[in-house]
């Protein structure tokens, strides 16, 4: 993100706690005007918490929320302008469509030939024109979908918060509805906060996403750099498919490093952002598009593996390589002719910048010890 | 042909069933038209009865009391019940499970139980015995019932329609009087028609709890076994009979067309 955008939602030191349940840790996180922000994480990360924080429906244990420079975490949900569009749809089963659409401008008084021309409005961007009288039971869950948001956009917030909106739907519908979804919000230049599970939809859809993992901020990113380079083991793994191998440094030589498997050495890169020691513990991770084989040893590597099986997923072959430790290799080529032969015994390499080297949780919890030895918590 | 025996078999069973539960309603219904004044056997047809149950003021007015008492304390019955059952599910407390349990106790004691404690409370209080003591006494084990049928419908209720109400702009009485209300109103209804027919139909209580010239109608009819139950009762009740019938039978109309 730029510079230049305009803080719209800001959470500062939020962390929440039920019980003896700590949901979301200390998290500092600023969302921009206009941008498309996904919360990405397994089930119980924290990612609904949070949604629901901004939402007012639950207040943070510690911490302060911030819309458009105003504190908001101890208001009301109705006294927020930002609206959400809840998981379950939860559209009011006794009223129609124009009733359910039409219900944030009852509250606000608007007059009702206004109320008409606004529901008609956004009846036609979510293209549901002349289903005003049907009730939400008569209608399909992608229907139910569009409803919901435009009920949710009636008001037109200037935050929109997307709780897994398009679980519910079967897989054709929901790329459709990503599309839809992708295209409205350029189009009205709302921000959407947008809560998924599915590592594929945010990676299409957002603008930058943020990995949650039981509770932690792993890594706010675009989805290019989340991919690339992810910042954690765990995003690492969650997001796309990865190699993941625990390795530990053994020769640093300017930017390159050798780094030592169970099963053998291999060659990484280092920058000014990452500084590794020596015998540090990282974990390497290369993308099965990414891992390259050998007939014969490549200079700095000597991982050596046998090609077990092989898999077409459409118009990719994925082969599994099992190395002499037992850990299976991924490897993945869009040509048949680039793909090894099952049964053969190979050298495993990678272009030294197409690995990406992260620093363990022995790391993180080395400094937590040191942290507590000086006192601090 | 075992088949056969057995299909006969359970028609004759289920023919039995129905005998035995209709039957002594349509003896009722029958003597009503009987020119008899002794119920023993079928002499003749006639509306005296019915001209007669006109005239009988001690009666009508029974009946008066036990509408007023019936709907009065369905009224307070189904407000308490309601807010109750509502409080239970969106609140967590403590003692809530407590509280849950006590509200079964009325429902599982023995009624003449409830009848003397409800009495010596009125003497104590100094609560006037009459219509008042019986409202207080009908509204008092009818509530109860309203709490368990409110509560079924909220068991299906979705949270997060609520928070979509406060979530556009509704305060939380707007929701709860837009949303909430609207959504369990089939539950309240069917608990307020629960409690007015368990006040109707009560007897023991109202016994315990009435007072010198309020009688309610099955006291009266209670009364009236010792010196014989006249014919214009039968009138009566079949009166009331008909008239509950054509009303479920218009409620079952309304169910089908709003399914």
């Amino acid at each position: 993100m730029s510079e230049d955008k305009k803080p719209i939602v800001e959470i500062k030191g939020v962390n929440k706690i039920y019980g003896d349940n700590h949901v979301v840790h200390d998290l500092n996180l600023t969302v921009y005007e206009g941008e498309f922000l996904t919360m990405l994480g397994p089930s119980g990360c924290g990612k609904t918490t949070i949604l629901r924080m901004i939402g007012g429906f639950e207040e943070p244990t510690e911490g302060m929320i911030y819309l458009e420079g105003e504190r908001v975490d101890t208001k009301e949900p109705f006294q927020r302008n930002v609206n959400t569009v809840f998981q379950s749809y939860a559209l009011f089963p006794h009223m129609n469509i124009f009733q359910n659409i039409a219900y944030g401008l009852k509250m606000k008084k608007v007059s009702k030939s206004e109320m008409k021309e606004r529901v008609e409005e956004i009846l036609h961007l979510v293209q549901l024109n002349g289903f005003e009288k049907r009730y939400p039971s008569q209608l399909s869950g992608g229907q139910k979908q569009r409803v919901a948001i435009a009920r949710a956009l009636i008001n037109r917030p200037k935050v929109l918060l997307l709780d897994e909106p398009l679980g519910a739907l079967d897989l054709k519908l929901r790329k459709e509805m990503q599309i839809e979804l992708k295209n409205l919000q350029k189009k009205l230049g709302i921000t959407f906060i947008y809560v998924t599970h599915d590592q594929e939809e945010a990676l299409t859809m957002s603008d930058r996403i943020a990995i949650m993992n039981q509770g932690y901020l792993d890594q706010l990113d675009t989805p290019e750099t989340v991919y690339e380079r992810p910042a954690t083991r765990f995003v690492a793994d969650f997001i796309g498919e990865s190699n993941i191998f625990e390795t530990v440094i053994n020769k640093i030589s300017g930017d390159t490093v050798n780094v030592g498997l169970e099963v053998g050495n291999a060659l990484g890169l280092i920058d000014e952002n990452f500084s590794v020691n020596m015998s540090e513990m990282v974990y390497a991770c290369v993308r099965p598009e990414k891992i390259k084989v050998s007939k014969t040893e490549v200079k700095g590597f000597t991982i050596l593996g046998k090609v077990k099986e092989q898999i077409y997923v459409g118009n990719v072959i994925k082969s599994n390589i099992i190395l002499v430790n037992g850990q299976v290799v991924k490897l993945s080529r869009m040509d048949i002719d680039e793909a090894p032969k099952i049964g053969d015994i190979v050298y495993i390499y990678w272009d030294v910048e197409d690995v990406v080297l992260i620093k363990s949780r022995g790391f993180m919890i080395h400094n937590i010890i040191e942290n507590a030895r000086l006192g601090g918590d | 042909m075992k088949k056969k025996k057995g299909k006969v078999l359970s028609r004759i069973f289920t023919a039995l069933i129905y005998i035995f539960l209709y039957l002594p309603i349509a003896v009722i219904i029958l003597y009503s038209f009987n020119t008899s004044k002794m119920n023993i056997v079928f002499e003749g047809f006639t509306l005296e009865w019915y001209g007669r149950l006109f005239r009988n003021d001690s009666l009508l007015e029974a009946y008066g009391n036990t509408l007023l008492v019936g709907i009065v304390s369905t009224i307070i019955a189904t407000l308490i019940g309601t807010l109750a059952s509502y409080g239970m599910y969106k609140f967590k407390f403590r003692g809530k499970r407590i509280i849950d349990m006590l509200l079964y106790i009325p429902v599982v004691i023995p009624e003449i139980v409830l009848g003397i404690s409800l009495l010596a409370i009125f003497n104590l209080s100094n609560i006037p015995m009459g219509l008042v003591s019986l409202i207080i006494a009908h509204a008092t084990f009818s509530i109860p019932f309203v709490v368990f049928t409110v509560n079924a419908r909220l068991s299906g209720f979705d949270k997060s329609v609520e928070e979509a109400a406060m979530d556009l702009g509704a305060g939380r009485l707007k929701t709860f009087l837009t949303v909430t209300l609207p959504i369990i109103m089939p539950g309240v209804i069917s608990g307020a028609f629960l409690a007015f027919t368990l006040s109707v139909d009560d007897i023991i209580i109202s016994f315990f709890t009435t007072g010198p010239g309020s009688n309610t109608f099955p006291l009266k009819v209670m009364e009236l076994t010792k010196t014989g139950v006249t014919p214009d009762v039968y009138a009566l009740s079949t009166i009331v009979l008909v008239i509950t019938i054509i009303f479920v039978i218009i409620t079952q109309r309304e169910k089908k067309n709003s399914v």
